[in-house]
């Protein structure tokens, strides 16, 4: 199959903000005045920065409640995980699987599809380009849904407060799953998919 | 000096293609990674400042009203948007609160003003003022508009208290669920055409 050239073949390079192709030797677009770059700056450092520091707060985010619930008078602190078996032992299997899909399958999988991107593009891998690419692109999709908990604990926390008969207040875990998420979203932001066909192109910066 | 719009650059992978016109509902992908490079234009200004416009009202009902309403022994609560956003304020977790009011109130809020303001001056043909600030900001806050995981919230959050308390969806729940479809439709990357449309000079 006959494919394309590459922009940087042509000295041309993409604005992301307007879509303008702009020559490489410029500094912001010429149309929108925003700052260019060949590829995203320092891309794979900062990814694995933004990658590591999500791991770390990923361990409070799970060991620490996220929710306190106190019916009548009777108190107790939820984790993420213990939020999800409690509706699997109710029999809500699928709210269940919502949530443990949300919460627990999304991140890990980001995690792990993040560092395999990293790996291979530092090894300047040729294997399975243009499904990698797709990968990214399913990470950058799936990335924030993992909000989903934050905001259950939230519009709970804001619904049920009847004084003495019951409450729910959120707790500390919920800060650090939020960052997790954000600190995720970062680590896709900042990884430069263009490093995957770099590969083949010797001279990219 | 030459112009470089009748290009696409392929943001995933660098490819570059010269710009064909495509019909409603095409969709041009990039044949090296399968990435999409442009979609055929869905609605015209006229139509996107409509939907811009219905999505404010949509967005200030969403607001207003509570999204769920409990009731309880007696008892009833409701919560708004804001309500929940503020049961996140709480001594040390309160940078989370900033987080989730972003992401459901303040994103949504911005992209629709923002396009407001760009597209009513493109509807008469003229660049608004400010115009490469708001369509950087658009660009910025895509990502951090979260209103679709704010629905599954609101569906799981349902679920949820249904066994404990007798739930109520409320006006606020429709709303939302609107905008989140509107929202979807007029702040994609779709926007970026304006820059080709209004003739934005190339210094």
């Amino acid at each position: 199959m006959n494919l394309p050239p590459y922009a940087s073949e042509l000295q041309l390079c993409l604005c992301h903000t307007c879509g303008y192709a702009c020559p490489v030797d410029a500094h912001r677009c010429p149309r929108c005045d925003s700052m260019i770059h060949r590829r995203k700056p320092d891309s794979i450092s900062r990814t694995w920065a933004f990658l590591v520091a999500s791991l770390i707060f990923y361990i409070p985010a799970n060991l620490l409640p996220v929710m306190f619930t106190d019916i009548l008078g009777h108190g107790s602190e939820n984790t993420i995980m213990s939020g999800v078996l409690e509706f699997w032992e109710a029999g809500s299997w699928d709210i269940a699987l919502v949530i443990f899909i949300a919460s627990v399958v999304v991140p890990c999988m980001k995690f792990s599809l993040l560092a395999l991107l990293l790996i291979t593009c530092q090894r300047r891998s040729r294997w399975a380009m243009r499904e990698r690419s797709r990968l990214f692109r399913f990470v950058e999709l799936v990335g924030y849904w993992s909000m989903l908990d934050v905001l259950v604990v939230a519009l709970v926390a804001a619904l049920v407060q009847f004084r003495a008969l019951s409450t729910i207040e959120p707790r500390l875990g919920i800060l650090f799953f939020g960052l997790v998420v954000v600190l995720t979203m970062f680590a896709a932001m900042s990884f430069d998919p263009r490093l995957i066909w770099d590969a083949e192109v010797d001279d990219v910066r | 000096m030459a112009v470089h719009s009748d290009l696409i650059i392929c943001e995933h992978c660098d490819s570059l293609y010269q710009r064909l016109p495509l019909k409603r509902g095409d969709v041009a992908r990039c044949v090296r990674c399968g990435a999409v490079l442009e979609r055929g234009q869905r609605f015209n200004l006229e139509q996107l400042l409509a939907l811009t416009i219905a999505a404010g009202i949509l967005f200030i009902f969403a607001n207003v009203f509570p999204v769920i309403h409990i009731s309880m022994q007696g008892l009833s609560n409701e919560a708004t948007l804001w309500q929940s956003v503020d049961a996140l304020a709480q001594g040390r977790i309160t940078l989370i609160a900033l987080v989730a009011g972003l992401a459901i109130i303040f994103a949504p809020m911005l992209q629709i003003a923002l396009l407001s303001w760009v597209l009513a001056y493109a509807y008469a043909g003229r660049i608004a003022p400010g115009f490469k600030l708001c369509m950087r900001s658009l660009e910025q806050l895509r990502p951090w508009s979260m209103l679709e995981v704010c629905l599954l919230g609101i569906l799981v959050s349902i679920i949820k208290l249904a066994g404990m308390v007798k739930v109520v969806p409320g006006v606020g729940l429709w709303a939302i669920a609107m905008l989140t479809v509107l929202i979807i439709l007029i702040a994609g990357k779709g926007i970026q055409r304006l820059w080709d449309e209004l003739g934005v000079p190339v210094e």
